[in-house]
């Protein structure tokens, strides 16, 4: 190429460039910072460009702003400073704090209102929306990233072990009768689990229809406080304790830390959320098997159903009402049948409208991977209790350290299981006080 | 005699010296300023209303039985990467020093470390240690050595002390080494002719003319194992299991940043300024009157 062509071509990209430029302007800008890393953060990004393709008045700009507490702690900061972003993704945990926050926030509900977009709350399975849904069923943050936590199977271990492979364990006492033989015939590891708190409490407690914290699990107030140290809990918690003596529960770490022992073979079962699916699918050289949650027998009714982890996306205060309309645009765009029932495909998320899980039905992709629709029914099999509804208590991030504190004792042998429990819940209601000053 | 230099011009004292001032208010006095009064406040999270509180945020903590055995984890945390950091280090040095050959590609190697932030000195460490995944905790395995810092305490302990000590090696390394470098050849020429061996030699003639910059180092080390040393604390442990190593910055993030209670974080602070201020003090007024200049 010639000086004088690459001038020419530096003539003409220079002429361009204004024009892109006033085009960019011309188009109304929405700030969404979200906490999707690795593969999920790609697909998240796909639907933010399927939906900037889609129309021509707004541009759509994804920002990854790390783990979810840094997330909301990037949204804190930016509020204060005056540059918050249209949309945050903000973990279940974060509900009752970004609820409390009124004045910073737009309802959804509200939000789709004032900017004349169709919206049907009923569209919504009632058992994920629930948890973003005020007691007068007003929906204040649209769910979007939503699990619930399943028994993943290493078969190959069970055959291994002389196991039929195809077990599938239904309750607790079942599970232990086969991690007895699996260790019985060489398994190492033959259980661990992810997320101990919201599995092995927080759902313990739904899924037998047993409160975890008073004031409906905090859905109808801020003065609620922890009681998950009932008969149930207790004996749950006494019997992974006596697991782990036995060799039978191998503690993994916490969050899902564990992963990579079942992924690697290593474990045997484990319990974790259903949109682990994909990670175990792409790393795991082992067939496997998805089981509900099992759960204990002995109490009345049980199985009721488990509740969501996962993140719903908050709507921000203090911006314009055109920006609003496009923020309501993508959120219906977000909640169309098509990109859910893709994003529950590709994630193991739950779809969650009701439409998009008929898509998939129709698709035939539950057959194609057995085990994906096991979250689902396990999560919409009944109707939701006051009790399985969801969680929605202040500090909720630092009450789940807490309780990872304290299992940990409780694990090594250091404390009894009922001590743990009982500490975990003092100090965690000391935490829901100070939430509770802060306010009101 | 001492070399005074004077300034003619009067305004110009100040300008030189308004850089490090400006650095000291925007960075300390500034945020230390803030930290003190929010910690009479209780706000909520977006700061959207503010409560005055007075002591309350004071008292809280100060009754938590759980925040003072946060101070005795600190003081073994702190003890143990202190001694540690500057005991490898000084040997290092020691090493280094009657190295002959290739002594630039030793130091430079040994500087290495310096560089690589705490959150990937955690993670790196994570890599070796860690017992599903890491490759020294794999053979430790094999050898039936009991290593499991995800439930016990102590060798969690263990392990965060390790990789921040580690850390900090190089930067004593360097201040030992040029230390030593200026120790006088003729004293020690001196006494290896009076027969002393090179134990004696290091001990009482290398090791005292040291003191200063054992000292400097003293208080650089224990201001770093209190204030620093939270990356790799956040990478490997996250304060546990249970609260092993939960120490006082630990918490002021935990309270902060997890629990959004920013008027206990910032009650926590102050006090954290407060004991570092004092033990200072208390370095400067009794150990340095053992250093000789």
């Amino acid at each position: 190429m010639s000086l004088r062509s690459i001038t020419m071509a530096a003539a003409v990209a220079t002429a361009f460039v204004p024009i892109s430029g006033a085009m960019a302007q011309d188009k109304t800008e929405i700030q969404w910072w979200h906490a999707m890393s690795g593969r999920l953060g790609d697909l998240l990004q796909q639907q933010v460009e399927q939906f900037n393709e889609s129309q021509d008045e707004y541009e759509v700009v994804a920002t990854y702003k790390g783990t979810y507490s840094e997330t909301l702690n990037a949204g804190i900061a930016g509020f204060r400073a005056g540059e918050q972003p249209h949309i945050m993704q903000v973990y279940e945990v974060g509900t009752a704090t970004m609820m409390a926050a009124k004045g910073a926030i737009k309802p959804v509900y509200q939000l789709m209102e004032e900017a004349n977009e169709p919206f049907d709350p009923n569209a919504y399975l009632a058992a994920v929306a629930g948890y973003y849904t005020t007691t007068d069923g007003e929906m204040l943050s649209l769910p979007y990233n939503s699990s619930t936590p399943v028994l993943y199977i290493n078969q190959q271990a069970l055959e291994e072990a002389g196991v039929d492979p195809d077990t599938k364990p239904e309750t607790w006492p079942e599970v232990e009768e086969l991690l007895v033989e699996l260790k019985e015939n060489g398994v190492e590891c033959p259980f661990t689990t992810a997320w101990q708190s919201w599995i092995h409490l927080e759902n313990l407690s739904s899924y037998h229809n047993q409160p975890f914290a008073t004031e409906e699990n905090g859905f109808a107030g801020v003065d609620t406080e922890l009681v998950f140290n009932g008969e149930l809990q207790n004996k749950h918690i006494a019997m992974l304790a006596d697991w782990a003596d036995r060799g039978l529960f191998t503690y993994g770490g916490r969050g899902s830390d564990a992963g990579p022992l079942f992924r690697s073979g290593e474990c045997a079962l484990y319990t974790e959320s259903s949109a682990g699916y994909a990670g175990v699918k792409a790393e795991a050289e082992f067939p496997f098997s998805v089981s509900s949650l099992p759960y204990w027998p002995d109490v009345e009714g049980a199985p009721y159903n488990t509740i969501i982890g996962g993140a719903s996306l908050w709507v921000m205060s203090g911006h314009d009402d055109a920006e609003y309309v496009g923020v309501a645009k993508l959120l219906s765009f977000l909640s169309s049948p098509e990109i859910q029932a893709q994003w529950h495909q590709d994630t193991g998320y739950l779809p969650i409208t009701n439409a998009a899980y008929e898509l998939t039905k129709e698709s035939g992709f539950y057959e194609e991977n057995p085990g994906t629709d096991i979250a689902i029914i396990q999560m919409t099999g009944k109707e939701p209790t006051p009790n399985s509804k969801g969680l929605r208590l202040g500090s909720f991030d630092q009450i789940r350290a807490v309780i990872n504190e304290e299992l940990e004792m409780v694990w090594q042998g250091d404390k009894d299981p009922s001590a743990g429990l009982d500490e975990a819940i003092s100090r965690g209601n000391q935490l829901l006080r100070r939430f509770e000053q802060s306010v009101e | 005699m001492e070399k005074r230099v004077s300034f003619n011009n009067r305004a110009l004292p100040y300008l030189l010296l308004f850089p490090q001032l400006a650095v000291t208010a925007v960075f300390f006095f500034w945020p230390a300023g803030q930290a003190l009064y929010q910690s009479f406040l209780r706000p909520d999270p977006f700061g959207l209303s503010a409560r005055f509180v007075g002591l309350e945020n004071f008292r809280y903590i100060l009754t938590d039985p759980l925040y003072l055995q946060s101070f005795a984890t600190t003081a073994i945390f702190t003890s143990l990467v202190t001694f540690v950091a500057m005991a490898v280090a000084l040997f290092l040095a020691a090493m280094a020093d009657q190295v002959i050959k290739g002594s630039g590609v030793y130091r430079t190697l040994i500087v290495w470390p310096y560089a690589v932030a705490p959150a990937v000195a955690g993670v790196m460490w994570m890599f070796m240690l860690q017992p599903s995944i890491g490759v020294i905790a794999f053979y430790m395995k094999q050898l039936g050595i009991t290593w499991n810092p995800l439930l016990d305490g102590q060798d969690a302990m263990l392990l965060v002390v390790l990789a921040s000590a580690w850390k900090q090696v190089s930067y004593n390394f360097l201040f030992f080494l040029a230390g030593m470098q200026a120790v006088p050849r003729s004293l020690i020429e001196a006494a290896a002719i009076d027969g002393a061996g090179r134990w004696r030699r290091f001990w009482t003639i290398i090791f005292p003319l040291l003191s200063p910059t054992t000292f400097f180092l003293l208080v650089i080390n224990i201001v770093y194992a209190f204030f620093e040393t939270f990356g790799v604390i956040h990478t490997m442990t996250s304060g546990g299991p249970g609260r092993a190593t939960t120490t006082l910055v630990y918490k002021v993030y935990a309270d902060g940043f997890v629990g959004q209670d920013l008027g206990s974080s910032a009650a926590q602070s102050v006090i954290l300024m407060v004991v570092v201020s004092v033990l200072t003090v208390i370095q400067f007024r009794y150990i340095e009157r053992r250093v000789h200049y």
